[in-house]
């Protein structure tokens, strides 16, 4: 799901800049307001762990690959808005290190998978998760929604552009693909591989940190601490 | 021993079993490049072809330079950046982190 350079237009690249200075801005001070000292660690194994799950390609069987993102799961331990940050990170990282996502499309492929993603992920989460009760279901779900939601962004973001972006013969210049091929494409290898292997991820980790009680660590339950 | 830092662990062991991403054969959709777009279509968008080349990174495809003769030596490649990655990230999340934790202590 991390769009490289080219198949979005400058324009559109832009836009999405536009987007996440505002939204990394808040992030940054939403942070600020509940990180505390003791959860960078956390901050830091959260990034690490969405960097490394993102290298586990899955097959899909239209002969593609996807991947888990680990987006909701951050959102979960350390609310969505230092998941937006640690999931940045992880993206700025794969696109100038690894070149995996492009540097023109840095702020589309954040909006789409350290902005959408988590955020959508929690609060179907949240809504769920009856105050703690049903954790681990929620967070499936959640972080299924979340990903499938991201993948849906994304799929917009390519087939818009061959409608919005011709040469004067009407080739197309950025993403050739229109929303007609961009969205069941990138909607099967989600709702049917990347989206389960996100959400099996996501629920074996929610219930592994409930197995070996650390309330604490779940972003909800300091919530109603407070 | 808070439990996560249990979860390192499993980070090292992810590192370690990374390579097995390298098994699923063909790329994301959406990410082909210029060369595989021209198999596939006869064509390769103008724009494309001239924003595809802004950005050359330093291990391209999670891979070291010169490591991807065999299976072996790409996993190889594939462990390392994973360790340069995950080594950037640790690094640059815990400073941010700490720069913005700073003022709950």
């Amino acid at each position: 799901m991390h769009i490289p350079d080219g198949y979005l237009s400058p324009s559109t690249c832009a836009v999405f800049y536009a987007a996440m200075i505002p939204i990394w801005a808040v992030a940054v001070k939403k942070t600020k307001e509940t990180l505390k000292a003791k959860q960078v660690p956390l901050l830091a194994l959260a990034a690490a762990f969405s960097f490394v799950i993102m290298m586990f390609n899955v097959p899909v069987p239209d002969g593609t690959t996807a991947h888990a993102v680990g987006g909701t799961l951050a959102a979960i331990v350390l609310g969505p808005w230092a998941a937006c940050i640690a999931v940045s990170i992880a993206l700025i990282i794969q696109a100038l290190v690894f070149g995996d996502g492009g540097v023109w499309a840095i702020g589309a492929n954040c909006f789409n998978l350290a902005f959408v993603l988590p955020f959508l992920g929690y609060a179907v989460y949240r809504a769920l998760s009856a105050g703690g009760k049903r954790r681990v279901l929620a967070s499936m779900v959640g972080s299924y929604v979340g990903i499938n939601a991201a993948a849906f962004c994304t799929a917009v973001e390519f087939g818009i552009q061959p409608l919005l972006f011709k040469s004067p013969t009407g080739a197309p210049l950025y993403c050739p693909y229109d929303l007609s091929k961009s969205i069941p494409a990138m909607m099967f290898a989600h709702l049917t591989v990347a989206g389960i292997v996100e959400a099996i991820i996501t629920g074996l980790v929610v219930y592994y940190l409930q197995k070996a009680h650390q309330e604490e660590l779940f972003f909800d339950a300091a919530l109603e601490r407070r | 021993m808070p439990v996560y830092r249990k979860l390192w662990f499993w980070i090292v062991a992810l590192i370690i079993l990374s390579p097995l991403g390298l098994l699923a054969q063909g790329t994301a959709w959406g990410e082909w490049g210029s060369d595989e777009l021209k198999e596939m279509l006869n064509m390769v968008p103008e724009g494309l072809a001239k924003l595809e080349e802004t950005w050359h990174a330093l291990l391209p495809d999670y891979s070291l330079p010169g490591f991807d003769k065999t299976f072996a030596q790409q996993a190889v490649g594939y462990i390392a950046a994973a360790v340069v990655g995950v080594a950037l990230i640790v690094l640059v999340t815990y400073l941010l982190g700490r720069l913005l934790a700073r003022s709950e202590k």
